[in-house]
């Protein structure tokens, strides 16, 4: 399988997260937009870790760290939305709405 | 068309509609049931390419775990009805063209690189397997992998703290 | 000690000691301690000098490194002093008159609060030093910093009392004169460095490196020079702030405006008497405005109803004389010249300041008259002084102004009517000054008339010693028409002169035409007294002056001719700048920029909405922007 149809694939994924992030006002959603972009990368250095490991070819272990980055993205991720949810309850707690344009109170 | 390419499509077709489902589903309960079909189509993209081992974590990590806590805060907040208020047209329009127009651009950027023509290895290869990432992981990366463990233990605190009642 | 000239150091340094002592000690030293501190290092420094004089007058000249000053490149100034017979002179009469002016000033400021007391001597002292700098530096740079230094000290010293305007401004008149004159002396030095690339006097003043110069270079130096000169000594278009100065305390006019500081023109082109000699037009121009300066000052003296106006006019006039005498190629003549007119002007104006001082301040001599009553010292000293500078034949300024004249008759016998038309103008305004104030009968108030008394023996001993000296000062000059061999001063400074005699054009007139000069000058010089004196002794010009009378006293309009020639377009050309140029176009910049900020940061505010969506927005456009920039664009 070419490399671009991954690339392509990866890409349509992330702009529809792009997408997402710029129009909807729920912060749960902007925040699964922001899972599904995040998602999107992963894919693509999977990829690129597969197909380095045919263009370099040499070792057992060439294009491991390409997955092992994506490991590490995860774990990130999962404390990023333990964190981000928690921030959300207490949006909600406080605001009773969790519309993101609630959030320029922050500038003031 | 054998039956790796098959289902290559099959799952492109399903990651992306499913994708598509998150941004535009009214009910954000049907965005998350959308992304975590999305995220099973990406891990079995992941299989595909002999992944297995960021095939079995995506699963449980993401769709299990963190899809689940999703869907727990929307239930707590009882936000399973469509709340949300549409001010401004303008904006979600502008928003569109210009998500596509990355979209366009980084796929005309495509075209010009060099590794387009490069082949990803499908279904064979063991870099992917538990055996070979497990002895990277705590050979070369073992000093990530700990810190990795405080990064957790921080962000529990922090989840605990932030969502603590005063 | 071996020889006095390893310390001549020590004549500068002095005063300059007395300077901080007196200026930084002025709160706590008494008035007593200051006056002490402040005449006594000049009366060291005047003791050193003579000693230091009988050394050169026994034919030891002497030029001391002490450091090196200015190294840079190929150019070595040293801090380098040097006495020979010229600079001898000039120490005496700077630290011996100086020493007296002290003196006199110990009971003259009297009454000035201590501070300022402490001040003024602190102030004298650093202008005695300034000018031991100036005559005992051995090449231009020494000299020029003791030349600006005076320009400091007499711009501090007018403006003494300058809680009141005009006498601030009058201070400020000198000090932009004078700057004026610098700027001229100082092209002329970087164009001797640029040439000969030293600036020491013994290096440039030999025939091997002046003959290095075009007639054209040294033509242009020395006009450089002169103008410098003329800003210092009050020549024309320069001396308007001569007369000015007088605002200045008494014994500072005396000092500074008579003795001293405007001598340093005349100083300068004697030390460069050999440069001068080989430029024949510079010094035609010197000779022109020399008499020219003789002239214009003398008439303007004519019609001054202030005493000290008279006497600044008649310096002004005096100068003009020695520029003269320069002009026509008689440098001892300006010499000794210099050195009679030290003695009789500082003392007529020291026994003016004794005048002023009995008058409780009053300066206008029509409310004077009739003084020789209550004052007989300063009468007599005074009436010496003015015998003196009228040229009465026996007095000093009959020697010095004869050679002068003497001179100039050989250079042209128009130099010559001219000069004698300007001697017997100052035989009569000195005697319309004398006759006005001491003769006929008292015109003051009553009060005044009370208050009149003989000035305090610290005053009137200066007097006395300076009357001596106008009376017997010039027979150190006895022309040689007299007695053969006589003229000693000329003698001294032969050294210093030689080279220059050799190269001028030798008009020796004869014995019989010198005696026929000096007796027509004599014999009218004397009538022109016994005129003036008769005149207004009895019936002193009180009433207004008309026609010519008026343009005199009004100093032929040259202040106001000056003020719309160059002050009024100045002031014009600055408002014009002011209100124009900097709050129209230089604000405009500055306030449009700022106002270009300000407007913009308002407009650019509404993009900081606080709403995420938007800046996302922002970023992803962003991205967008760097994407096709770095693809498609960069190729």
């Amino acid at each position: 399988m070419p490399i671009n149809y991954y690339i392509t694939l990866a890409l349509c994924l992330f702009s529809i997260g792009v997408v997402g992030v710029l129009t909807r006002r729920n912060a749960i959603i902007v925040f699964m937009c922001i899972e599904l972009m995040l998602n999107a990368v992963n894919l693509l250095l999977v990829a690129f870790s597969k197909m380095h490991h045919i263009a370099k070819g040499a070792t057992a272990v060439t294009g491991t760290d390409g997955q092992l980055f994506v490991f590490f993205i995860m774990v990130v991720a999962a404390a990023e939305v333990s964190v981000g949810l928690a921030i959300i309850v207490m949006m909600y707690r406080n605001v009773h709405s969790i519309n993101i344009n609630f959030l320029n109170r922050l500038k003031h | 068309m054998d039956i790796t390419q098959v289902l290559f499509w099959v799952l492109t077709v399903i990651a992306i509609g499913s994708a598509l489902m998150v941004v535009t589903a009214r009910n954000p309960v049907y965005s998350v049931l959308g992304l975590i079909v999305t995220f099973f189509a990406i891990s079995g993209h992941y299989i595909l390419m002999n992944a297995q081992f960021l095939a079995i974590v995506n699963i449980i990590v993401y769709a299990g775990a963190i899809m689940v806590l999703f869907l727990f805060v929307i239930m707590l907040m009882n936000l399973s009805k469509s709340t949300e208020t549409l001010k401004n047209k303008w904006l979600q329009i502008v928003g569109a063209i210009a998500g596509g127009c990355l979209f366009l651009v980084l796929v005309a950027a495509l075209k010009n690189t060099e590794v387009k023509k490069d082949l990803v290895e499908m279904g064979t290869g063991n870099i992917g397997l538990v055996k070979e990432l497990g002895r990277e992981l705590f050979t070369t990366f073992v000093i990530p992998f700990e810190i990795a463990s405080v990064l957790f233990l921080s962000a529990m605190v922090g989840a605990v703290v932030i969502g603590k009642k005063e | 000690m071996k020889n006095v000239l390893d310390i001549v150091y020590l004549i500068p340094l002095l005063p300059l000691i007395g300077c901080l002592i007196n200026g930084l000690g002025r709160k706590s030293l008494s008035k007593g301690a200051v006056g002490v501190i402040g005449s006594g290092v000049i009366l060291v420094s005047f003791l050193i000098s003579l000693w230091a004089f009988f050394q050169v007058h026994a034919g030891n000249t002497h030029t001391t490194e002490y450091f090196p000053f200015i190294n840079v490149g190929n150019l070595k100034i040293p801090f380098a002093f040097r006495i020979d017979q010229l600079s001898a002179i000039w120490l005496l009469i700077i630290t011996g008159v100086g020493f007296l002016i002290h003196v006199y000033s110990t009971a003259y400021m009297h009454d000035e609060e201590s501070g300022q007391y402490g001040k003024y001597f602190a102030y004298l002292n650093l202008f005695v030093f300034s000018m031991l700098l100036l005559v005992m530096g051995a090449n231009f740079v020494i000299m020029f910093i003791g030349w600006e230094g005076v320009g400091l000290c007499s711009y501090l010293l007018i403006g003494f009392w300058f809680k009141r305007d005009e006498y601030a401004r009058a201070a400020n008149k000198a000090f932009i004169m004078n700057r004026i004159g610098d700027l001229a002396f100082l092209i002329a030095l970087f164009m001797l460095i640029n040439k000969v690339g030293t600036t020491t006097f013994s290096d440039i003043f030999t025939s091997s490196t002046l003959a290095k110069f075009s007639t054209k270079e040294l033509t242009t130096i020395t006009l450089l020079l002169f103008v410098g000169a003329t800003g210092k000594s009050a020549q024309i278009p320069l001396y308007t702030w001569l007369p000015d100065a007088m605002a200045g305390p008494t014994p500072v006019s005396a000092l500074i405006h008579a003795a001293t500081m405007v001598t340093a023109g005349i100083y300068m082109i004697a030390r460069c008497n050999l440069m001068f000699s080989m430029a024949p037009q510079t010094l035609n121009v010197i000779a022109i405005i020399g008499i020219a300066t003789a002239l214009l000052a003398a008439s303007i003296a004519l019609k001054q109803n202030d005493i000290k106006k008279v006497l600044a006019y008649s310096t002004v006039s005096q100068l003009g004389y020695m520029f003269l005498a320069i002009g026509s190629g008689a440098y001892v003549a300006a010499v000794f010249h210099v050195m009679t007119h030290a003695f009789f002007k500082a003392l007529l104006f020291l026994g003016s300041g004794s005048v002023i001082h009995a008058m409780g301040g009053e300066q206008d001599m029509r409310k004077m008259g009739g003084l020789s009553k209550y004052m007989k010292i300063t009468n007599i000293t005074f009436l010496l002084g003015c015998l003196a500078i009228a040229g009465i034949p026996g007095f000093s300024g009959f020697f010095s102004k004869d050679e002068i004249l003497a001179g100039a008759f050989a250079k042209s016998p128009l130099l010559y009517a001219l000069g004698l038309i300007g001697a017997l103008m100052t035989a009569f305004y000195m005697f319309r000054l004398y006759a006005t104030t001491f003769k006929g009968s008292f015109r003051g108030t009553h009060e005044q008339e009370h208050h009149l008394h003989e000035s305090p023996a610290a005053i009137t001993i200066p007097l006395i010693i300076l009357a001596i000296l106008s009376v017997v000062g010039g027979f150190i000059g006895i022309p040689e028409f007299m007695v053969q061999g006589a003229h000693s001063l000329a003698n001294f400074l032969d050294p210093v002169f030689k080279d220059s005699y050799a190269l001028l054009p030798a008009h020796e007139a004869s014995h019989s035409t010198e005696w026929m000069l000096a007796g027509i000058s004599s014999v009218l010089v004397i009538g022109v007294v016994a005129f003036a004196w008769n005149k207004f002794s009895k019936k002193p010009d009180l009433q207004e002056t008309t026609g010519l009378g008026k343009v005199l006293e009004n100093k032929w309009y040259v202040d106001e001719l000056y003020d719309t020639v160059i002050v009024k377009p100045i002031n014009a050309l600055g408002s014009f700048l002011n209100n124009v140029f900097d709050k129209k176009i230089v604000d405009g910049i500055v306030n449009g920029v700022g106002r270009l900020v300000s407007y913009g940061s308002r407009q650019l505010r509404w993009l900081q909405s606080g709403q995420t969506g938007a800046y996302i927005l922002m970023m992803v456009l962003g991205m967008v922007l760097i994407f096709v920039v770095q693809f498609f664009l960069r190729k």
